[in-house]
């Protein structure tokens, strides 16, 4: 067994962890500093995970520092990285707000930041924020013409352009022009779309593909980082629910959902909440750029599954009301047999479902015209690849 | 207090004409959508009577609830001064004007002998303000024993009243077309979504109202007493601008925030800038923030309402007999 001398001696001269080490004079100390440090252990550099592995092995069972730094297998940080998918670099980001007009939080980001952009500022990345839909900002409304949110369909951006297109028509074809062109090599590495909701979903990520290594490793830091505040993340992929959104003009599209908050009102929590979340987002690809790499991970997520709407009446008007017993309940779980709608003289309506599902965007406004109550989900564990920068490549500040 | 009480229990009852056409309405503002929904519902059952009361139903703002805006070119609960009812139609009129003076025409004229007894307009809001009853008055004693009746009933929110001093002439909303008028204000809600449980208390009291109405009119007796919880609107806070680009620059403090009828101290925070600064409220008053922040005010500045609270003391009431 090493003593703590030959510990430091060991490990000195790589980074900070080192420096806790050569502080501390016994064993238990030493554990205790990196455990106060919080240092997570997939912030330490790749070899120096594995020196430090190799070291703390003798000092401590697996079963120990598995606890210590909640790691799910001590023995595959051991492993020299084989099976690690490398991506470019990521060095062109956009955030997009106001992609529906009266989602108040990301517009007001954004235009904070296109005034001082210090807050989103990081290292060998240009982060663009953009506001995607002036009109409808202007006018306080979601859209003028169409959502933008469902204009990036190939139809769309493929038409000739002209000024009898609708507005947003027009307006996804010079997006896909600045940050695209969508599926193509040029276009931009991440977008982040910022959204709100009236649905109580708090800070929900949006995932378009379960096979992006990268966003799956972007979100599992997110929420590690926002622990104990739970970052759902919602999976769009669904062969009939899956929507042209603005963000899919990247190669890495992150749709950010931040609810209750009232459409045309701005509320201070939503908007710090948001806030901090892109902080996290925008650290990640920083890292990233850096050369960290990332270990394998899972990531929970709610894989949609059925749109559900409304009751209506053969004139098309909705006869009843998401029930009081479902109402804010986003991503709790929905049983065969629980009330789920109510009329307006009082009667109780029930889910009739195979099976328990996750219901989400539950009353959101903007979905009634969509015949939206809410839209049900199934869990999921989604594996992610270990994840590095492609070496290689020229480091671009 | 006990002096009031006792002035109050011994107080002549005063003597009213009963309440024989009383107007609920609806989708004033096309996106609150407790009253539009309510409105139907009543339509759908054929309420056409709450006792002897003929009960009229109106959608108010067609237009704006087929779009599910607030409104379509003005905001139509501003148009029933004395001075817009009466002004002169032309081809710039207006939608909203001109749906105002046909309103008039329904359940008015505004201060006339012909107009409804009692008009009762539905509205929501995006602030945290329960269920609150507005009208013009403190004097109105058939509109003070309905609060009175609805406070003491409701359970499910807390129950206030606010005043609106203004005379009869500058009263603007629609309820003041009818001899007797308030407004049922719900809150929180989106605009463009209905919540049950919102929606539920709005029926409740919009029930005891009607059920108000019918025992008045069949002869019950009312005691006088005292109401509290009522508030006077004293002025308006706007939210803090940046002089170059007159953006706003703050978000309402999450301690005002969903924060309605507590009160402001002096030094007390009101808004947090995006930059982490505090703006502190520097009246010398204590007051009580409402309608805080509530969306359609954004178009005005406005992020929130100061009031002072005070209590009323109400005479017995009952109706006149012929």
């Amino acid at each position: 067994m090493y003593n703590t001398t030959e510990l430091c001696s060991v490990v000195s001269g790589h980074s900070s962890p080192a420096a806790i080490l050569c502080k501390c004079t016994t064993r238990t100390a030493f554990i205790s500093q990196l455990v106060k440090k919080r240092q997570p252990w997939i912030l330490l550099p790749g070899n120096f995970q594995r020196l430090l592995s190799r070291v703390l092995k003798l000092a401590l069972s697996s079963e120990g520092l598995y606890q210590l730094f909640n790691i799910p297998a001590f023995t595959t940080a051991m492993t020299s990285s084989t099976n690690v998918s490398c991506f470019h670099e990521a060095r062109r980001v956009a955030i997009f707000g106001g992609t529906h007009g009266n989602e108040m939080s990301g517009v007001t980001l954004v235009n904070l930041w296109i005034q001082n952009g210090k807050e989103i500022h990081r290292k060998g990345v240009e982060t663009k924020p953009f506001i995607t839909n002036p009109r409808a900002v202007e006018k306080c409304t979601r859209y003028v013409d169409t959502d933008l949110n469902r204009a990036f369909t190939t139809e769309n951006l493929s038409a000739p352009s002209g000024d009898d297109l609708p507005y947003e028509v027009q307006r996804a074809q010079q997006i896909n022009e600045i940050f695209g062109p969508k599926g193509s090599p040029e276009a931009y590495d991440v977008i982040f779309d910022l959204h709100n909701t009236t649905s109580n979903m708090g800070c929900t990520l949006i995932l378009e593909s379960s096979k992006d290594h990268f966003n799956l490793q972007m979100m599992h830091y997110i929420k590690k980082a926002i622990a104990p505040d739970s970052c759902p993340v919602l999976l769009t992929e669904h062969p009939l629910l899956k929507y042209s959104t603005s963000r899919s003009v990247a190669k890495h599209p992150v749709g950010l959902e931040v609810g209750p908050q009232p459409q045309g009102v701005l509320r201070s929590n939503i908007f710090e909440s948001m806030r901090v979340v892109l902080k996290h987002a925008l650290d990640f690809i920083e890292l990233f750029n850096e050369g960290l790499e990332f270990p394998p991970c899972t990531v929970d997520v709610f894989r949609v599954s059925e749109k559900m709407d409304y009751p209506r009446d053969t004139n098309g008007n909705i006869i009843a009301m998401v029930h009081p017993n479902l109402q804010d309940c986003d991503w709790e779980p929905l049983n065969p047999g629980d009330p789920m709608f109510q009329t307006f003289d009082g009667t109780t309506l029930r889910y009739e479902g195979a099976g328990t599902v996750y219901p989400t965007f539950i009353n959101e406004a903007a979905y009634y015209e969509k015949q939206q109550a809410f839209v049900t989900t199934r869990r999921e564990t989604l594996a992610a690849g270990a994840i590095k920068k492609n070496i290689g490549q020229s480091y671009s500040v | 207090m006990r002096k009031k009480m006792k002035k109050a229990l011994e107080m002549e009852p005063v003597c009213l004409p009963a309440l024989s056409r009383v107007a609920i309405c609806g989708g004033t503002h096309g996106n609150e959508m407790s009253g539009v929904y309510l409105v139907r519902e009543l339509q759908r059952q054929k309420l056409e009577k709450a006792g002897s009361a003929t009960l009229t139903t109106v959608i108010s703002n067609p237009r704006a609830v087929q779009v599910c805006k607030r409104y379509t070119d003005m905001d139509l609960n501003r148009c029933f001064t004395d001075a817009i009812l009466s002004s002169p139609v032309t081809d710039a009129t207006p939608y909203e004007v001109r749906r105002a003076q046909e309103l008039n025409t329904l359940l008015g004229p505004k201060g006339n002998v012909g107009a409804m007894d009692l008009v009762c307009d539905l509205h929501n809001t995006t602030a945290n303000m329960g269920l609150s009853l507005i009208s013009y008055s403190v004097q109105d004693w058939v509109i003070m024993h309905i609060y009175r009746q609805v406070q003491r009933k409701i359970t499910s929110a807390p129950v206030r009243f606010i005043l609106l001093d203004l005379p009869l002439a500058d009263a603007y909303s629609q309820d003041s077309l009818g001899k007797h008028g308030f407004s049922i204000e719900v809150g929180p809600q989106p605009h463009g979504v209905v919540r049950a449980d919102i929606f539920n208390i709005m029926k409740e009291a919009v029930d005891q109202t009607l059920d108000w109405v019918q025992c008045f009119n069949s002869g019950s007796a009312f005691e006088g007493g005292e109401v509290d919880d009522v508030y006077t609107f004293v002025k308006s806070v706007y939210y803090p601008r940046d002089p170059e680009t007159n953006q706003i620059t703050a978000a309402i403090h999450p301690q005002v925030q969903d924060h309605d009828f507590c009160l402001l101290h002096p030094g007390d925070p009101m808004f947090l800038m995006f930059s982490g600064e505090i703006v502190k409220y520097e009246g010398e008053e204590v007051l009580h923030p409402f309608f805080v922040n509530e969306c359609a005010y954004y178009e005005k500045s406005i992020a929130f309402h100061l009031a002072r609270k005070m209590t009323v003391t109400i005479p017995p009431l009952q109706v006149k007999r012929d």
